[in-house]
């Protein structure tokens, strides 16, 4: 068959959702994947002989709807909410751990830090709450708003209205502040204050010191696990567990999914796309195609500028996406020890960002193209609560570090092993003899990210997701509304409202808007 | 040491030759000046160019009877060349340019996303894959992001290329006693080249009065001598040098517009309700809308089909001989439905014309009984007319001349 209702371009999990959701609706549709697997930077892949790791390691905000919209419980994802917690690593002292739903206890800290801690983490989860909404619908349409959304802006005005004079004037004030300030204003610690900094840029070329870095926090307390704000797991099975669950759920809908399926062209015929044509040669047809890729790949190189005004080509090519974040794999010969860490919290999430000014540092250098001798870390070992991921005895290290420009001044052929090096040194501060346990080292670059997902400039979000690439400039102004100007085409991946993250929140969006498009 | 420094900052200084003259001048500077007994000088996209050189009525007529000699170096010229430049062109403006053929020279404009013109202009092809875009405005960094995904490559000429317009009904004989041998073939919108001095000057029969006329490019080392060549030619035609009043007079009468006279042009307008669709200034006849994508197809097509154009261009014939410049257009005398943008008494139609800018309905589907209101101050005193307009179709005067094949000789 070569004729579809829709064809879904991209077998990332936001193209799983887009295809799953359409044929629960009763399309007939083609989910196409250049690579031998679906997931992208999701999917669980060898990088040693026995060692398995997933690029993105953490789950923390796989949408309620989405875990209902495609049963994935029913389809073998067990998202148990056993507390993972957050270990704020410390370069000399004892660790602070972060232990429930993002700290909802700590251990660690003075008590009366741990006040102002309480205090703080309820004001941010409060604010990132009034967001939650936006950050999980479609954005408002400026020109010519439905009922149904003019409804939707109004609840978050009346839920900006609940908090009470002083709390609004507080969200308010504090909405487009940096992180740092923040936490300057209520917190004394500085391993705290280094751990909100890191989750607040993590993914995005801003500094906790950046105006506007605040949003990267409230976008992270958006996402939830198991009804609980700014939890996280590391799914049983790797991220690559999510990715099989959404796989069979996408088979059971009827979706037929073709991976080794590289999309060359976007066919658009009089302002209306038409189908795709494959890298192979074949021609597939459909009225709709939904691109769940990077939107300057989908809209510039598959569908290409002609088919498109000069002043949108002006807005694609100009939206910002280079990555800052590389990650690192290592094959350990059993696990690491971390000073000051208990064999239970190795479980966790710790993170190398020992202050404020340690984050603004690391970040500093980025800017101008090149790498900290200092750079920050978030480390998993995804082995210790999913034995199958190493060989029996071994244990895998998955880190994402910062920050690493994607245009490395002296180009990363010359910069990854000095780079390496220096995360090495980094990582040996922490976990004292660590080098010797390293049988593997794999470590991505942005280009190396990019390569092998097909993600350009390897960015976590297909996209910056700074304040002026959000909601109603998501992916661009205009046209945040999923749709494009070429009649059929639409987009659904991290590029588009809300962004990256595995969230399966652009997908469903996507998907919902193509079927209220076409009755 | 310290010469050094003195050095440095003179060349430094005459580096900045260009706060000296605030206005550049035209390759045609020499000769003009030396007929420019008005020293009526305006600026035209940042040449100093003549509202008059001596004066503007004996140049007008000198258009209808004679040859006017006009400089337009100081349009905007952009050089268009590669593999796509068709496919580039195609995508930019509104007019199909496959069916522009080498040789030929068509009339277009160009829209932004929203379907709102940027400009208007003329576009020279000279053979299969090299083009020349003339216009008012400048838009290179529009121009060149529309590349993005095309071989084709866009330089501005505007100051290489200089230009010469000779217009009236004597200006075939001014060219072929200057020695343009076989000018007699071009058919109105051809061009061809033509050889002077070491080089050569491209001519098409193109031009923006109406009337039988020529435009003339050469590269700005040849200007002068091209200059002299059509004075001598034209001794004993009638040929004189004109400034802008006189040209402004000629295309009212032909019915044409200028961009940010009678439209305001998409970057220039600050207020949005300014903006203009080709539909609403007479430009629709450009649109093909089978021609595939181009710029603002989109949203031209679906105010068509949704009927939300919010304007109308038309020609107006206006009781009285006072020039209703700027006129307010009313409906039943009383409600306000638009603006005058260019008017005259015409000399050749001996009729009071103007172009206006109307709101739909009016001058689209009701044109009756529409009024202008005329403020003629005389002797520090407003007279204000309320005088009778009926919309007219554009061109305000036709002359066979102007198509004639031959071409006339006067
Ligand atoms: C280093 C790094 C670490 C991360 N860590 C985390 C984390 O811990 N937790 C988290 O939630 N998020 C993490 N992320 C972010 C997350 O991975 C992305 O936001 C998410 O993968 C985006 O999902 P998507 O479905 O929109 O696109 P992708 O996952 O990028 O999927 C797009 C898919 O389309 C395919 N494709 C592209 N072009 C074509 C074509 N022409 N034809 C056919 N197929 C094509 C690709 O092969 C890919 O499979 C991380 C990102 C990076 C870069």
């Amino acid at each position: 068959m070569t004729s579809f209702d829709a064809i879904v371009v991209g077998g990332g999990h936001n193209g799983i959702v887009a295809a799953t959701l359409l044929a629960k609706a009763g399309r007939r549709v083609a989910l196409l994947e250049a690579r031998p697997e679906l997931g992208g930077p999701a999917r669980t892949e060898e990088f040693a002989p026995g060692f398995r790791v997933s690029v993105a390691h953490i789950l923390n905000r796989l949408h309620p709807e989405v875990v209902k919209a495609l049963d994935l419980e029913a389809n073998g994802l067990v998202l148990d909410a056993s507390d993972m917690p957050s270990v704020a690593l410390s370069a000399d002292g004892e660790p602070l751990i972060l232990t429930g739903a993002y700290g909802e206890g700590l251990s660690g800290a003075s008590a009366s830090e741990a006040q102002a801690w309480s205090e703080l983490r309820a004001q941010l989860i409060r604010y990132a709450g009034i967001l939650k909404p936006m950050l999980a619908r479609r954005p408002p349409d400026l020109s010519g708003m439905t009922f149904g959304e003019t409804s939707a802006l109004g609840m978050i005005g009346l839920s900006l209205r609940r908090l009470g004079k002083e709390d609004m004037r507080d969200f308010l004030r504090m909405f487009l502040m940096n992180v740092a300030d923040v936490s300057d204003d209520c917190l004394t610690d500085d391993r705290l204050k280094g751990l909100l900094a890191f989750d607040a840029v993590m993914g995005s070329h801003l500094g906790p010191r950046s105006p506007t870095s605040l949003l990267g926090l409230y976008y992270r307390l958006a996402g939830e696990i198991g009804g609980k704000a700014g939890a996280q797991i590391t799914p049983s099975g790797g991220m690559g567990a999510v990715i099989t669950a959404m796989a069979s759920a996408a088979r059971k809908a009827g979706v037929q999914v073709r991976t080794d399926a590289l999309v060359a062209r976007i066919n658009v015929q009089d302002a209306r796309v038409t189908g795709v044509a494959l890298g192979s040669g074949e021609e597939l047809t459909a009225p709709i195609v939904l691109a769940a890729t990077n939107p300057f790949a989908a809209l510039m190189e598959l569908t290409g500028p002609r088919n498109f005004d000069t002043g949108f080509v002006r807005k694609v090519t100009n939206i910002r996406m280079k990555g800052s974040v590389a990650k690192l794999h290592l094959a350990l010969d059993g696990l690491p020890g971390f000073k000051g860490v208990a064999e239970q919290d190795l479980r966790g999430r710790l993170v190398f960002a020992p202050s404020t000014n340690h984050v603004e540092r690391a970040f500093n250098p980025s800017k101008y193209g090149g790498f900290s001798p200092e750079p920050v870390m978030e480390i998993v070992l995804p082995s210790i609560s999913d034995t199958s991921l190493a060989p029996a005895g071994g244990c895998v290290l998955s880190a994402n570090i910062m920050f690493a420009p994607y245009a490395l001044k002296e180009g990363w052929e010359k910069g990854k092993p000095k780079f390496l090096k220096a995360v090495m040194a980094q990582l040996e501060r922490v976990a004292p003899g660590i080098g010797k346990q390293v049988r593997h080292a794999e470590l991505l670059t942005p280009p190396d990210i990019e390569q092998r997902y097909r993600m350009p400039g390897g960015h976590w979000h297909h996209g910056e997701l700074q304040a002026d690439q959000m909601l109603m400039s998501r992916p661009v102004a205009g046209w945040s509304g999923y749709d494009t100007p070429v009649d059929g085409l639409y987009l659904g991946g991290a590029g588009s409202h809300p962004g990256g993250g595995i969230s399966g929140v652009p997908g469903l969006n996507a998907a919902r808007r193509v079927l209220a498009r076409k009755g | 040491m310290v010469a050094v420094a003195k050095t440095k900052s003179r060349t430094k200084l005459a580096e900045q030759a260009h706060f000296r003259t605030l206005r550049l001048p035209s390759p045609f500077q020499p000769r003009l000046e030396a007929l420019a007994a008005q020293q009526d000088w305006y600026d035209w996209a940042g040449y100093k160019a003549p509202h008059a050189l001596w004066d503007d009525e004996l140049e007008y007529f000198a258009i209808r009877s004679q040859a006017a000699l006009f400089d337009i170096s100081p349009m905007v010229k952009y050089r268009i060349e590669g593999p796509d430049a068709e496919a580039f062109l195609n995508r930019v403006t509104l007019r199909n340019v496959t069916k522009l053929k080498p040789g030929r020279v068509h009339y277009t404009a160009w829209c932004d996303d929203e379907g709102y013109v940027l400009d208007d202009g003329t576009l020279f092809r000279f053979s299969a894959d090299r083009f020349r875009l003339c216009c008012q405005e400048r838009h290179l960094p529009w121009l060149l992001d529309s590349a993005i995904g095309y071989e084709v490559s866009v330089v501005e000429e505007t100051q290489e290329v200089a230009g010469l317009a000779l217009q009236g009904p004597t200006s075939f004989a001014v060219l072929r006693d200057a020695g343009f041998k076989g000018v007699e073939k071009l058919k109105i919108f051809d061009l061809a080249e033509f050889p002077h001095e070491k080089g050569s000057v491209t001519i098409s029969r193109t031009g923006f009065t109406g009337d039988l006329g020529y435009e003339l490019f050469v590269p700005v080392k040849q200007a002068l001598s091209l200059w002299d060549r059509l004075i001598e030619g034209g001794k004993l035609h009638g040929i004189r040098p004109m400034g802008y009043t006189a040209l402004n007079r000629a295309r009212i009468e032909a019915g044409l517009i200028v961009a940010n006279a009678d439209f305001v042009t998409g970057d220039s307008a600050i207020r949005t309700d300014r903006l203009r669709m080709p539909d609403e200034i007479g430009l629709g006849f450009m649109i093909d809308p089978a021609k595939g994508h181009f710029n603002g197809r989109r949203a031209i097509l679906d105010a068509r089909q949704n009927k939300t154009l919010k304007h109308v261009l038309v020609g107006l014939e206006i009781e009285g001989n006072i020039p209703a410049e700027h006129a307010i257009v009313y409906h039943r005398g009383k409600r306000e439905v638009g603006l005058v943008s260019a008017a005259i008494w015409s000399p050749t139609a001996k009729r009071n014309i103007a172009i206006a800018s109307l709101q739909r309905p009016y001058g689209d589907t009701v044109v009756d009984d529409l009024w202008v209101e005329i403020y003629a101050m005389r002797e520090l005193q407003y007279h204000k007319l309320m005088k009778r307009a009926k919309v007219v179709p554009r061109p305000f005067i036709k002359l066979d001349r102007r198509t004639a094949n031959p071409p006339g000789e006067r």
